[in-house]
């Protein structure tokens, strides 16, 4: 009886969202076809278009104008220690001008690579310091060693003060919930939905084409997990440990200096991993206003099409990237594991054997670089270079397989880009403002509904309309092919060790790669264009899906697949009725997170030519035109969040459900 | 278990001690308007006013004192506020209302400096999970709380090395937590609570997280201890034998609200409520149930021999039943008050009840 009575209760509330929603697209269906009469709730109309780009560019000017003694003087101070951390690993120092200058030599590069390995050896064992090491050794040995000292300068100085704010606004956060849900928690939201490119514009206006400037704008970019770290490590200290530094008497200053952040270390240290790889990414994309390094080196490259060039100087990338990631994952590790006591002992030398040789190696051998010249740059015979490899692979592989690769890169405009592109594009502004509010109020209601819409509305408004839904296009086809690939991928994995064991070392490393390093590839097969855009950010968003499914499965408590195997499932029935219903939630996670990184990726295609708002970002940042990024930049951020906050509220939707 | 019995002895009788910690009427409600509810109805509400009023009573109308030196043991199920209560006592939560004293002083009123220097120098905790801070070794935690004081490093590392001592992990100074045994991290959990040579010693739950043998052997320790350093120590727990153990007087806790408190031999011999007979009933009454309360007048007969009146019937129940006679009970002066037979102890050991002559 009950159960009759509840199963007609709960039918009609979704029998009534189906009929609302077919009348909600025919009535879209029906704008779209009447767009004769009604034009301006397709194409917003340009007469309307709210000009806040011009305002922003106003504000812009005016902060610049105002403000430039604020601005110098940042430059002036950031200056010092970037250029210390400069000249000591690339540019030499030099004290003096013209015929008298005194230059005192950088650090060699045979120390840095010695004390590569012995970080290594410190961090974790002599296979990870020789991993390090080689890292380094094979940067020196294929010749990109000031480049890539010069990006690591840059990030030496970006990472402690991205640690440094994040730990205090993290404790802010923390001590202040108000401050956390009404400021930190939506900045941090846009700032990690912001594309890369719209951080480089103001920082471009307000400080000058400098390494400077592209410093700020990535410590601006990779502090945000260091916020979260700390906010989650603070909030995540026992309680007993809190209860104990009230009962010895701490005063609240001693309680989070001396009990709760050094508690909270472990997590703390995964934060700075996230910041260095967070750092690294940005550091290559800012090459654009001046920081120089590796980036800059695939920039040009890639400018001049010299492939085998962009090809090198990625791989570089590559294996800093490599480096710098398993030497603070290996650290944060350590701290997680816990201290484990040694023998007392009073001399330095003792207690930081590691450090002490490094110092000394890095010493000794930059003394020698003066007197020889191989210990202060590696001698240019015995550079290593892959780029005529590079070059004569790809000149073999047009030369064979031109018309294969032409004839599936044209298939795929003609049958699939093209006219999902067409569609995106005619598809009524109005209509899309009305649907994803729908969508927003059934999953959540009318706060969701009213966010979305706006939001949405805003992207028309400020009239981006026609190259917000070319990214929205180019995004979704990529994303949803990632996921094609990803979650079958994750299932696989889920499925079978020995295949579990193939896939995690591919997709961590595929995770730490910069995003910039995967376009060169395909720029050498396929040239510019949506398709080298999409390939390329298939590649780059395929990672979430696969290890979310793979997780989401593997998570489902062995006591249900026993139940299930005692009720008699067979495998497949067991996989279907068990373990993927349960698994969705964690599943439509890794989704969401595949749309966000194709979005952040769709943008850096726009150098491969993209025709969206990737594209109008990078235009306005190479004419310094402050309004038109930000504004770009926003609607892109914007259509981050409206995915982000539809798919949330539908997984938490879904895990409700499964209780 | 000697020691348990000398100090039960303590505690029979008139108690002339003074008082430590009291509490007056605590409350502790969570939800809405709390303490607007409490202080509306003047300290008094009922369990179903509060819950009509939307608040959880986590500890409601709670009124005890404790008193120097003994061992007053807070005993419930999980969800019955016993943690809360303690730390009510300690202001770690802050209560809704009601007065905890501190010697006669209102805690609740005395400003946040003195409270820190009144946990500092006066009060120690020690922890159920142990709460040790996992970056520090063994002589750095245990050193913790003075170097928060502010004392210098060799002066505070001669005291951790002091009762490092005291407790028995000589040798393992320079481990970390993670490198010793459940038993070991709470040794060292219960040294830092007492390098400050705290007044008031407030143990929450320290044995509940380790294995019952190791439990057992805690517990030994801390008897020793306690025979050695006299605190006035709040013990919370949730294990009614362990409460038996170690208690001079203990408080049965039940939905927030103390039903009963009372010596272990009291609340055996005369349980308040259902709930309390319910946990003594598994007890070994025979280690509990002192000869005061089993013997009856002399009728005259032949003594085998003498026993205190706080003496536990397992003490002597093999003398007496090997005797076959009656053992006088005789009170400090050496004059008998009277006497315990052998059926008697036989038909407690059995566990027979039978309605006593004496008590």
């Amino acid at each position: 009886m009950t159960v009759t009575a509840s199963a007609s209760e709960s039918r009609p509330p979704v029998q009534r969202w189906l009929a609302i929603w077919a009348c909600a697209l025919a009535a879209v269906l029906l704008v779209f076809l009447l767009q004769e009469s009604l034009p301006w709730a397709v194409n917003y109309p340009a007469e309307a278009v709210v000009p806040v780009a011009d305002w922003v560019s106003a504000l812009m000017r005016w902060i610049k104008s105002n403000f430039s003694w604020l601005t110098r003087s940042i430059t002036a101070v950031l200056g010092v220690p970037l250029d210390f951390a400069l000249s000591l690993l690339a540019k030499n120092f030099k004290i003096g001008h013209g015929a008298d200058m005194l230059v005192l030599p950088r650090l060699s590069w045979v120390g840095v690579c010695a004390a590569a390995y012995l970080a290594g050896r410190a961090a974790g064992d002599w296979k990870l310091g020789a991993l390090v090491g080689g890292c380094f050794l094979y940067i020196a040995l294929f010749g990109q060693w000031t480049s890539a000292m010069l990006t690591l300068g840059l990030i030496s100085i970006a990472v402690p003060f991205c640690i440094v704010t994040g730990l205090f606004v993290g404790i802010w956060a923390w001590r202040k919930p108000w401050a956390e849900r009404l400021i930190i928690s939506p900045a941090l939201d846009l700032m990690q939905t912001i594309p890369t490119f719209a951080y480089l514009i103001p920082m471009l206006l307000l400080f000058g084409n400098s390494p400077v400037s592209a410093m700020i704008a990535t410590a601006i970019f990779a502090t945000p997990p260091m916020v979260r770290a700390t906010m989650l490590g603070l909030s995540r200290v026992p309680s007993e440990i809190d209860d104990f530094s009230e009962m010895a008497g701490c005063t609240a200053r001693q309680k989070l200096w001396k009990v709760l952040l050094p508690s909270a270390r472990p997590t703390l240290m995964v934060g700075v991993n996230q910041v260095i790889m967070l750092a690294l990414n940005m550091v290559i994309i800012a090459s654009m206003i001046g920081a120089g390094g590796l980036g800059y080196d695939v920039l040009l490259a890639l400018r001049a099409l010299k492939v085998g060039e962009a090809m090198e100087a990625g791989l570089a990338i590559v294996a800093l990237a490599i480096a710098l990631d398993r030497l603070s994952q290996a650290i944060a590790h350590k701290q997680a594991k816990g201290s484990v006591h040694q023998e007392a002992s009073r001399s330095f030398w003792r207690r930081y054997p590691n450090l002490t040789l490094a110092i000394a190696i890095l010493a000794i051998t930059t003394l020698l670089g003066l007197f020889v010249p191989a210990f202060a740059a590696l001698p240019k015979a015995m550079t290593l270079t892959t780029a005529p490899l590079w070059k004569a692979a790809v000149n073999w592989i047009t030369l064979n397989f031109f018309d294969t690769i032409e004839a599936f890169r044209v298939a795929l405009i003609l049958n699939v880009l093209n006219p999902v592109r067409a569609f995106c594009e005619g598809f009524p502004w109005l209509g899309a403002v009305f649907l994803l509010g729908l969508a927003g109020y059934q999953l959540s209601g009318w706060r969701l509904a009213a966010l979305v819409a706006a939001l949405t509305a805003f992207c028309a408004v400020t009239g981006l309309w026609e190259k917000t839904m070319a990214t929205v296009y180019l995004c979704g086809i990529s994303a949803f092919i990632a996921c094609l690939i990803g979650i079958p991928v994750g299932l696989m994995a889920a499925r079978s060790d020995r295949f579990e064991k193939i896939v995690t070392p591919i997709i961590d490393t595929l995770q730490v790669l910069p995003s910039f390093c995967f376009i060169i590839p395909v720029v050498m097969l396929f040239r510019v264009g949506d398709v080298t855009a999409m390939i390329a950010t298939v590649a780059f968003a395929v990672v979430p899906a696969i290890r979310y499914t793979n997780l989401g499965i593997r998570q489902v408590p062995p006591a249900l697949i026993e139940a299930a195997k005692v009720s008699g499932c067979t495998k497949r029935q067991t996989f279907f009725r068990v373990q993927l219903p349960l698994a969705l939630p964690e599943i439509m996670l890794g989704v969401n997170q595949t749309i966000l990184m194709a979005l952040a990726m769709i943008i850096i295609c726009a150098m491969v030519g993209t025709r969206d708002l990737g594209q109008e970002v990078f235009i306005a940042l190479s004419k310094a035109d402050s309004g038109r990024g930000i504004v770009a930049g926003l609607a892109i951020a914007f259509i981050g969040i409206v995915a982000d906050r539809l798919f949330n509220a539908w997984t938490a939707k879904a895990r409700a459900r499964l209780g | 278990m000697s020691e348990a019995t000398e100090l039960g002895l303590k505690t029979a009788g008139k108690d002339a001690r003074p008082i430590k910690l009291a509490c007056r009427n605590v409350w502790k409600l969570f939800g809405a308007n709390a303490a607007n509810f409490i202080r509306e109805r003047d300290g008094k509400a009922s369990m179903a006013e509060v819950a009509a009023a939307g608040l959880v009573g986590a500890v409601r109308a709670v009124d005890l004192e404790i008193r120097q030196g003994e061992i007053f043991i807070i005993m419930g199920l999980s969800g019955s506020g016993k943690s809360t209560l303690v730390r009510c006592m300690s202001r770690l939560v802050e209560p809704t209302h009601g007065k905890v004293e501190f010697e006669g002083k209102d805690l609740l009123k005395i400003s946040d400096a003195a409270l820190i220097e009144l946990r500092r120098h006066r009060m120690g905790m020690v922890f159920q999970n142990f709460a040790l801070l996992p970056h520090l070794n063994v002589l750095e935690n245990i050193a913790f709380p003075l170097g928060i004081q502010g004392q210098d490093r060799p002066t505070r590392e001669k005291r951790a090395r002091e009762v490092i001592e005291l407790v028995g992990l000589s040798g393992r100074e320079h481990f970390y937590p993670r490198e010793l045994s459940g038993g070991q991290q709470q040794r060292v959990g219960i040294a830092r609570s007492l390098a400050t040579k705290p007044e008031i010693w407030f143990l929450d739950e320290p044995f509940s997280a380790l294995d019952p043998l190791i439990r057992r052997e805690m517990q030994d320790e801390l008897m020793r201890l306690q025979t050695m350093l006299r605190k006035t120590v709040v013990f919370i727990t949730h294990d009614f034998d362990e409460a038996i153990r170690l208690a001079d007087r203990i408080a049965i806790m039940k939905d927030g609200e103390i039903i009963q408190i009372g010596t272990p031999e009291e609340l055996v011999v005369n349980p308040a409520t259902d709930y309390v007979a319910e946990f003594t009933r598994d007890v070994h009454r025979a280690k509990v149930i002192s000869a005061k309360s089993l013997m009856r007048a002399c009728d005259g007969s032949e003594h085998g021999g003498v026993v205190a009146p706080d003496a536990k019937i397992s003490s002597f129940s093999a003398d007496i039943v090997a005797a076959g006679k009656p053992f006088a009970v005789v009170n400090g002066t050496g004059k008998p008050i009277g006497e315990v037979t052998p059926q008697a102890v036989i038909d407690l050991l059995a566990g027979i009840e039978r309605p006593r002559a004496g008590a």
